[in-house]
This record gives structure tokens, sequence and C-alpha cells, in this order.
């Protein structure tokens, strides 16, 4: 009886050494995370934030199995020189629909959170298939498999599904419509454009990859890296209304 | 909740809570009849051969 | 553990069921072809399912099985550990080396899908730090806490189901990478299916300790047994939240994290900032509060300070995330809060570093003639250095400079080279002999190479780094007299060819170190002599007084 009673507090002493463990380590994460789900200022209210087109989806998730990441941020900083190299510098609300967010930790290249727009697909193009072409002295690997790599988007729809149970504001005829989606971003003269465009202000179109035999994930990629940081109208944007 | 409600409470009663915390740790690890525990324990790594005759 | 040479074991029959389940899962997944990542991993899933159900049952059918429990202590897994984290350590730094080489020769990316840099960084750092790192502290606390509690590890199978477990998840997460499956959180990047398998194998390695700590005939916990503890609950609790997902198919490799933008970063970098804190640094901290001790045959400088410093610890190092998100997006509040609480860890840490240092007062001279407890005292000075320099970085103003350059890298490399992996490579050194009853390692003098060869190493990485991260920094944000930006992004690339040669020239004499290690170890095993008479009062002046 002795020997079970003695045994019986060892075992409190180690749950009671659990026990105070997770208490002390639960404290921080709830402080610093919990409120950013609760605290409205966390995400600005801006004009012009919409979801990821399917072809640009599917773009971003070649961006992250590629580990462009690694070497590339997306999260232009609040200090003078990276405003005046890379442009306005990043709100949260513009990786609002990010799962997961791609902010980067380190610039081996230079960050991307407003690379849109700033070159042509051609450019692009080119610097994927081989970066020292066009950038002499870069670190890039050449990414020229993507062109050849067909595009599997047959689940994509089931990708904007996910998300839109997640919150992303996807809606049933951006689901339903997908697939269609993908090959009316490639293509202004295509029927389902009108209705694509509607559905995704401002997206960036064309044949990304100069080859309209296939859709290739050098498309994918090029859509997603041309609409980088462009759906906010900063005419309108008042970062004094959002100080926190 | 708005950020001036969090920040009041925090500046309060988490700043008290911390700090009681940190004094009972401290006080746990310096309490003068903890001594001789302590050092006992400190030698546990010394004197662990016990079931076997060498490593 | 009651059962006798006809029956199962509860835990096999379990494994039993585990290993048909996976078996068919990666069947079904490999054949529905949803992508080409889990089509290769199903297939990988049905063969490593095949080849446990083939172990377990040859395992059945084992006559002796009974006598296997009757050692005292439950070493073998521990021999395994010791084994596997050699090799993955190893692999980890020729990977690491192999990127730093990409970085100064970018051909050497050859352009392919498989082995480009973006796929291979992943690689290197999931190797290093859950692979390699990984074993070490599975290894070390399976020892410590058998050796602290007086107790055998709890469970027949369960043990070597973390193990192998374990092994099956590093696996999974390379082959992952390499094909393209990757979630891309730093540190997390495995997907779903592999963070589920993970939690399974976690949630077992908890038990394993807990009961063990259960059984134990010492009333008191020594404190390497809280570090330990620490970390396992630690990580379960990061790892849940942060990989917290929603699959697009459950035979599909591709999952949605359940957070987004500022809400998903502050949580991964709460999640990657305490993978340093309670992997790499209360894990191994539990290494140096009984491996140090334990070679230097003293205790601990003060056990006291041990407490403090446990508490302290993992109390701030969780708030410190915050850090790797200064200027950012994440909201003023949450910033501020990360900087003070990492610049208020600098002193749990240097509390920590004085412990290790100090329990050597009065026996310095032991580390001229023991190259092992010089590695261990070194990696504590290097400890100190990092968590010195990480509350700096972690300044705002400071901050500024040095985000997104090469200087993170090298502080990076001066905590993992100089901190982790010494303090691993002591313990190696010392449970190797200890683990095969040896009378001491096969060449002290390799050791010394060993030393020698690596610290240089470490100076060449994390100096270069210094240069190039400063450099870095200050080319990004100088102006030239007209008030423009002087330097083109690219200006700043071709600038850190010189480093990046170095910084690779480091990693390949860290290579070369810690293949001197395992060929050292290999040797220890085969050909060292064994220890002859036990004499348990003696023993641990065998212990320093191996010869060369």
């Amino acid at each position: 009886m002795k020997f079970l009673a003695f045994h019986q507090i060892l075992e409190r002493k180690s749950i009671l050494l659990l026990l105070g463990i997770v208490i002390t380590v639960a404290i921080g994460g709830l402080v610093e995370i919990v409120p950013l789900f609760y605290l409205k200022s966390t995400v600005e209210k801006v004009q012009g934030m919409r979801p990821y087109t399917p072809l640009e989806l599917a773009g971003r998730n070649i961006y992250i199995r590629e580990g462009c990441y690694a070497c590339h941020s997306q999260m232009i900083r609040t200090l003078r020189d990276e405003v005046e190299r890379y442009g306005h510098y990043s709100l949260a609300a513009e990786s609002m629909y990010d799962r997961p967010f791609q902010w980067g930790s380190k610039r081996t290249g230079p960050d991307l959170a407003r690379v849109g727009g700033k070159y042509s697909n051609e450019w692009h193009l080119e610097h994927l298939i081989n970066p020292r072409e066009v950038v002499v002295g870069s670190v890039m690997p050449g990414y020229a498999f993507l062109a050849n790599a067909k595009l599997d988007y047959r689940n994509i729809g089931d990708h904007l599904k996910v998300n839109a149970m997640l919150g992303v504001p996807y809606d049933d005829a951006m689901i339903a419509k997908a697939k269609t989606d993908v090959l009316a971003q490639l293509d202004e003269d295509s029927d389902d454009y009108e209705a694509f465009a509607e559905r995704y202000p401002k997206a960036p179109v064309g044949n990304f990859d100069g080859d309209s035999k296939d859709v290739t994930e050098m498309d994918a990629l090029i859509a997603y890296l041309q609409m980088l940081g462009t759906l906010v109208d900063f005419t309108v944007y008042d970062d004094q209304a959002n100080l926190r | 909740m708005t950020y001036f409600d969090l920040a009041v409470f925090s500046k309060t009663w988490g700043m008290i809570f911390l700090i009681v915390l940190f004094l009972s740790a401290v006080t746990y690890a310096l309490w003068p009849s903890n001594k001789n525990k302590f050092s006992k324990a400190a030698q546990m790594p010394l004197f662990d051969e016990e079931g076997e005759n060498n490593e | 553990m009651q059962q006798n040479s006809t029956t199962l074991s509860f835990g096999e029959i379990g494994l039993f069921f585990l290993s048909g389940s996976t078996l068919l899962y990666g069947l079904v997944a490999a054949s529905r072809r949803v992508d080409p990542v889990m089509e290769i991993h199903g297939y990988l899933i049905a063969i490593i399912s095949l080849v446990a159900i083939f172990l377990l049952a040859a395992r059945a059918t084992k006559a002796d099985r009974a006598q296997q429990d009757n050692e005292p202590y439950n070493m073998d897994v521990v021999k395994a550990g010791a084994i596997a984290s050699t090799f993955w350590g190893v692999v980890g730094f020729a990977v690491g080396l192999v990127i730093a080489l990409q970085l100064a020769f970018p051909s050497l990316n050859f352009d392919t899908a498989y082995l480009n840099f973006g796929r291979l960084r992943p690689l290197h750092t999931s190797a290093v730090i859950f692979a390699f790192g990984g074993n070490i502290l599975i290894m070390t606390s399976f020892f410590v806490v058998q050796k602290t509690c007086k107790a055998r590890l709890a469970g027949d199978i369960a043990p070597w189901f973390v193990f192998w477990g374990y092994q099956i998840f590093i696996v999974m997460a390379a082959t992952g990478y390499l094909i393209g499956g990757t979630q891309s959180k730093e540190y997390a990047e495995p997907e779903w299916y592999v963070d589920l398998w993970l939690t399974l194998v976690w949630v077992t390695y908890l038990l394993v300790f807990l009961f063990t700590l259960f059984k134990r005939k010492e009333p008191h916990i020594y404190v390497a047994n809280w570090f330990y503890l620490a970390f396992i609950v630690t990580v379960a609790m990061l790892h849940l939240i942060n990989n917290a997902g929603i699959p697009v198919s459950f035979f599909g490799s591709k999952s949605y994290g359940l957070f987004a933008g500022t809400q998903d970063a502050m949580t991964q970098w709460w999640y990657a900032h305490n993978a340093v804190g309670f992997f790499l640094t209360a894990g191994f901290l539990a290494i140096m509060y009984y491996f140090i001790p334990k070679r230097a045959n003293r205790p601990i400088y003060s056990y006291r300070l041990s407490i403090i410093h446990f508490w302290a610890l993992i109390f701030l190092y969780i708030w410190a995330g915050p850090h790797h998100l200064h200027y950012t997006a994440l909201p003023d509040w949450a910033q501020t809060l990360g900087m003070t609480f990492s610049i208020m860890l600098w002193m749990p840490s240097w509390g920590g570093m004085i412990n290790g240092m100090m329990t050597l007062s009065g026996a310095w001279d032991k580390l001229r003639t023991d190259p092992v407890l010089r590695m261990m005292v070194v990696s504590t000075a290097f400890y100190g250095m990092s968590t010195f320099e990480g509350p700096l970085m972690s300044i705002k103003a400071v901050n500024s400079l040095s985000h997104y350059t090469d200087w993170t890298i090298g502080h990076v490399h001066s905590g993992a080279l100089g901190w982790v992996a010494y303090i691993s490579f002591g313990a190696l050194y010392c449970i190797v002999p200890w683990l095969w009853k040896k009378e001491g390692l096969y060449s002290n003098k390799l050791v010394n190479w060993h030393f020698w060869i690596s610290t240089l190493g470490i100076l060449l990485y994390i100096c270069a780094m210094w240069v190039s991260g400063i450099m870095q920094g200050l080319m990004w944000r100088a102006y030239d007299q007209y008030g423009f930006l002087e330097y083109s992004f690219i200006e700043s690339v071709e600038a850190m060819h010189p480093y990046y040669f170095i910084r690779a020239l480091g990693g390949l004499l860290f290579v070369l170190g810690s293949l001197i290690m395992a060929y050292n170890l290999w040797k220890t095993v085969k050909s060292g002599a064994s220890v002859v008479t036990p004499q348990p009062s003696k023993a641990p002046t065998l212990r320093q007084g191996e010869a060369a």
C-alpha cells in the first residue's frame, strides 16, 4: 500500500510538470495570435482586392512548389529605400487570401510583392528559361522545364471550393466555371472572356508563354507573377485611416 | 474588442500576472529548504549506474 | 510487456492494423492519380507498409522475444538513434554544401526540376534540423530519461515505433520536397498527410517519455528531463496549430491552411521561432545539462540557476516570433511585443550558458586533455554568442538592416553549427563508447582534427555571412548624391559572389569534419577496446582516461 501511494505522488509530479509547461508556453501564443483574429485593425479596408483567378492560383501553387519563397520575399517593409525600390509598402489586406502567406524571409533575389506589370510576359518567359541571359550576374536557377510541363488543372474547381470553405470569397459561379476560366484568361478573344473579366477584375490576360498549343505551368506562373501587387487601388487608399 | 481595451487589460492585469509568475518561479528555486533537494538532484547524472555494472 | 512468446502485445496488434491501413491507403492514393506527388508517395507508403508488416511478422515469430525485455535498460533503440543521427547529419551537411555551391555557381542547379535550389533548400533545413537534430534529441532523451530515472523505457514496441516512424517521416518529407510536395511554411514544409503521420509518432514519443517518468525510481525529476518534456510538448502544440489545414482531396497531396495572410504569418513565425526555441534550444540544453556534468564528472554549476533558466526560457521564448516580421504588415503592437521579449530572452540564455560553462570551474584543465569536453564547452560559447546576436538582431533598428540578408543566415548557422551540432557531436562522442561498452573512442586525435577543421569551417561561414549580409543591407539602402538609390538589386547580388564562395568553403570543411567523426565512431564500434572488468565506482575515471 505504501508503495502504491508513493507511486501515485510520483505520477502527479510529472503531470504537474507537464501542465506547468503547457500553461507557460501557451500564454505567449494566446496573447500574440488570438487578438489578430478579433482586432478589426489587423487587416485594413481597401478597394480592389479579389481572390486569385484559377490560373493565378495554379501559378501560385507552382511558385510554392518550386520554393521561390526561399529567395524572394513578397513583403515591402515601411522603409524609405524599400518603398522607392519596390513600390508602396505591403498592406495586410493584400495577402488576406493567401494560404499560406508568401512574405518570405530572405532576399537572395528581389522582392516580388509588386512585380506584376513591371516586365512584359516575354521578359518573364526568357528570364524563367534562362535567368542569366536576361539578367547578367543572376544566381537564379533556370525553370525551362515549366514551359514543357502541361498544367494539371483537372481539379482546380476543388481548390477554389476548399478556399471558399475557408473564407475566400469565391462564389458558386467562380467554382463552377473554374476550368473554363483557366482557358479564358489565356485568350482575350474567347467567348468566356467577358464573363471571366467580370468575375476577376484587373486580371492579366494573354498567352503568357507565347505558345498557344498547351496550357503550361509556365503560363500559370507568369499569370501569377503578373498580377502580384496590382490589385489594391492606391489612389483611394488612405493610410492615415489605418494607423494601428 | 478594440485595441485600446486589450492594451489597458494587458498593461494592468497582464503585467501583475506575469510578475507573480516570475516571482513564484524564483521563490521556488531559491527557497532555503529546497536547497538540499537540489544539491542532491544535481548529482543525479553522476550516479546513474544502478542496475548496470558499467556503461 | 507482459506478453509471453505466443501472444501479441497490444502495440503489435495496433501496428499490424496501422500498417494494413496505410498499405491500403497508399495503394488507393497511388491509383487515384490526383497529383504526381501523391502518386509517387502512394507507392512509397505502400512499400513502407509492406516492409513494416514483414518486420512485425518476423518479430512476432521470433523465439526468444520474451527475453528481450529482461535488460534493465532499452539501449538498442538508443544505439539505432546514434547510427541514424550520424548518418542524417552527414547527409544534411552535404546537401547544405550543395546549395551553398549552387548560390556561388548557379549552373550547378542544372536547371532540372528535382535538384534546383528552391527544392533542395527545404531538404537541407529539414535534414539538419529534423533528421539530424531530431534523431539526436530522440536518441539522447531515451538515454537520459532511462539513466536519470533508473527505469527501463516504457513500452516494448512503442520506442521502436517512435524511431522507425520518425525515419519514415524524414523519408516522406525529403522525397516530397524533391518531387514538389511542400506547403511552403518554412521548417514546416511537409504536406498534410506527412504532418498527420508525424503527429502520430510524436504523441507516441510523448507517451513513451511520460510513462518512463512515471516509472522512475528517483523522487526528483532531473532538470534535463524538464527540458526534454518542454521540447516534446511544445513542439506538439506548435506542429498541430501551424499545420492546421484542409486537404483538397484525401487522395491528393495539396492542402490549404486554416489561416491566411497576416494571421498565417504570425502563426508561422510563432511556430518557426519556437522550432528554434524548443527544438534547437530546449532539447539541446537538456543534452548540455546531462552530458557536460557527466563527462566532466562534476555536478552542474548551479541547479537552482537551471530551474530559473528553465522557466524563464520556456516562458519568454514563445513570445519572440514577431521579430521575424518587423516593419511588415503585422500590427505594430505585436512587433513591439516580439522585440521586447526577444531582448529579455538574452538573460535566461546567458544564465544557461554560464551554468554549462562554469560546471568546469576548478577543472578547466580537462579542456586541454579531453577534446570531447572541449567541443561541448565551445558549443555553449557559441550558444552564448548566438543568443547575444539574436536579441541584437531583434531590435527593430538593427533588424531593418539585417532582415532579408545573409546576416540572418550567418546567425542561424552560428547557432546551428556552433551550438546545436557541436553539442550533438559531443553527445555522440560520449554516448557511442558507452552504448557499445568500449573503453573510449577509437581516436581522440581524430576528435581533435574534427574539432579544428569544423571550427575553421564555422568561422569562415559566419564571417563570410556577416560581411555579405551587412554589405547587402547597406547596398540596398544606399543613396547617391542626387538622392537616388545607388545600387540596382543585381549589383548587390554580384557583390555577394566571393562571400558565397567562402561560405561554401566553410561548409566543405564542416562536412569533412563530420565525415571524420563518422569514421571515428564507426571504428570505435568496430574495433575499440571493450570494457573489461565492470567496476561501477571507477566508471567515471575510465571515461576520461581514453587513450587514442
